[in-house]
């Protein structure tokens, strides 16, 4: 019975995995796009997820963190002319050293205080990025970045999305399921009485935020690899407030809910978008309706209502065990 | 093993904690008693961190542990359990304990090996010797009130301690639960050595388990000593009592 559900679920991987090996050849261009900015908003999503579905710490101003890192890459490269692999590997050390700095500051700060915080500080980040002409292009941005020419087809550009995502997500799961995943999870439901085991909230706390920043900075690359520009909008606490909802939807306290969400949320937004300028409105419809019909989101509202799942197999691997221990 | 002297702390200008002073030896059973408010669990914050004090000082083993964070003092194995529920409510029991297990190993920065592989058999051990372990993959949140109380004492013990402070660990349980409780902590005392620290209101239950008993009344310690003592003190029966018919307590 066990054996007979995990077989599905590999087999829907297996199965979504080919789908996505083998969509460039069937589909139109633009939609390789869109799948393609899905699964990097996905990973943008996923990493704020990190720090806030499974950390409980506020993530309130993660896209300052995303935008760090394509901003990185393309003046590296247009600016000082390095060469693109290069810059791609500094953006997101360069957003896992913000993510620290600001880190550093909020942690001490909890829950909405700490959020508060960071919208205050990442929007600080915004406005030079915003206003320095010079140096970042200001509301201009920056277009046209050159990249190697492995990425510059939109096929090329789509399989590296799809293989940086998958490896980045790999990681992410991977930490998770850590003991520093599980000690993060820990934290998130009682703070206090972790610290009373013996562990050092506050470290931990700053050591997620560094990982999502880094993530984050990830998705900021592939971005830069699939769109070719960067913009001060990357920046901007409304996409961070975007991704929110995608994790939200998605479901908080799963790993690939703010996946779902995010390929819903973008979906949405192009479909949308081609009929009113209102977009924003229907997203504050959303966010309502998730909030009062599926407080845990749709992946949320689907282990739940398969939870049984997850127990047996649990269950399973404690009875293997036992016999060691009596 | 561990003396408290001195201690005391206001919260804006009230003193829940005056001057409070405490001794427990090693392997002993200590009760702290005294009625609602008198500062019993503002004395243990005190001893484990989560509050520093206004004044006084806090010795383990002749090492000096005042104002040192609650994981410092965890690491000097002391662990405790709250009052009120205090556990990881989205994780199971195993999880719970495993949290635990696995930040006394010191293993908490371990990013990459699947947490499965670790600490299992430290937390199934520790588990059965409370009887959780036929609940183990339940989710602590679903949990009755007295399996979560004895879940926070298996996550104390997960500290691997020497100094158990347990507060009121039987608060709430039905007198079945209360009685399988007290055996735990008889246990936990005879056969592996621990010294423990605990409040409560049941009386029954501190004469039956203590061996010596300190009593509080408004933050202050009125008495320290053995069960006789404490029972016949004129002082104790006044304040407790409020100086009623009873000659002894009990």
């Amino acid at each position: 019975m066990v054996k007979a559900k995990k077989g599905v679920g590999v087999a829907i991987w297996i199965g979504a995995i080919l789908l996505l090996l083998v969509l460039p050849l069937f589909i139109a261009r633009f939609y390789v796009y869109m799948a393609a900015i899905i699964m990097l908003f996905g990973l943008l999503a996923t990493s704020n997820n990190f720090p806030l579905g499974f950390g409980g710490i506020y993530q309130f101003h993660h896209a300052v963190f995303y935008g760090v890192g394509a901003y990185t890459t393309a003046v590296m490269v247009t600016k000082f002319g390095y060469p693109f692999w290069v810059s791609a590997i500094a953006g997101p050390l360069m957003s896992a050293f913000i993510s620290l700095v600001m880190g550093l500051i909020c942690i001490r700060l909890s829950k909405l205080y700490f959020g508060m915080l960071q919208i205050s500080l990442g929007s600080l980040i915004w406005v030079i990025v915003y206003r320095w002409y010079s140096f970042t292009g200001g509301d201009d941005g920056i277009h046209g970045i050159t990249l190697p020419d492995v990425l510059s087809s939109y096929s090329g550009a789509y399989y590296f999305t799809l293989i940086v995502t998958g490896l980045c997500l790999y990681c992410m799961y991977r930490i998770i399921k850590s003991p520093y995943g599980i000690v993060l999870q820990g934290i998130r439901d009682n703070p206090v009485r972790s610290e009373m085991v013996g562990v050092n909230v506050r470290l931990h706390q700053l050591l997620a935020l560094v990982i999502a920043g880094f993530f984050a900075g990830v998705a900021g690359i592939l971005f830069v690899v699939v769109d070719n520009t960067v913009f001060p909008d990357m920046l901007f606490w409304a996409l961070s407030m975007e991704t929110i909802i995608m994790c939200l939807l998605g479901g908080w306290l799963t790993f690939m809910g703010p996946m779902l969400g995010a390929a819903v949320i973008m979906a949405l937004r192009t479909f949308v978008s081609a009929y009113t300028v209102y977009w924003a409105l229907v997203l504050g419809i959303i966010m309502v309706l998730v909030i009062f019909f599926l407080p845990n989101g749709i992946l949320g509202w689907f282990t739940g209502k398969f939870s049984s799942r997850t127990e047996r197999v649990e269950e399973h691997e404690f009875k293997n065990i036992r016999p060691e221990t009596d | 093993m561990l003396r408290a002297e001195g201690l005391t702390k206001s919260f804006s200008g009230f003193r829940a904690v005056n001057n409070a002073t405490l001794h427990v030896k090693k392997g002993e059973i200590v009760a702290v008693i005294g009625p609602n408010g008198a500062g019993k669990t503002t004395l243990f914050n005190l001893i484990t961190g989560i509050l520093r004090p206004d004044a006084g000082k806090v010795l383990f083993k002749g090492e000096d542990i005042t104002g040192l964070r609650p994981y410092e003092v965890c690491r000097k194995r002391i662990t405790r359990s709250f009052q009120v529920v205090n556990v990881f409510s989205r994780l199971t029991v195993f999880e719970n304990v495993r949290v635990a297990v696995l930040s006394r190993e010191r293993k908490t920065w371990n990013l990459f090996t699947p947490a499965t592989k670790i600490a299992t058999e430290e937390t199934a051990r520790i588990l059965d010797s409370v009887g959780l372990g036929a609940k183990a993959t339940r989710v602590s949140a679903a949990l009755s009130h007295g399996d979560r109380k004895v879940l926070e004492i298996a996550v104390a013990l997960g500290g691997n301690p020497e100094f158990l402070i347990l507060d009121e660990p039987t608060a709430g349980m039905s007198p079945e639960e209360t009685s399988r409780c007290i055996d735990l902590i008889k246990h936990l005392s005879e056969q592996l050595g621990l010294t423990i620290l605990f409040c409560e209101h049941d009386m029954e239950l501190v004469f039956a388990i203590a061996n010596r008993i300190m009593v509080m009344v408004r933050g202050a310690t009125i008495i320290q000593g053995t069960c006789e003592e404490v029972r016949c003190n004129q002082a104790v029966q006044d304040a407790y009592l409020g100086g009623s018919e009873a000659e002894c307590l009990m």
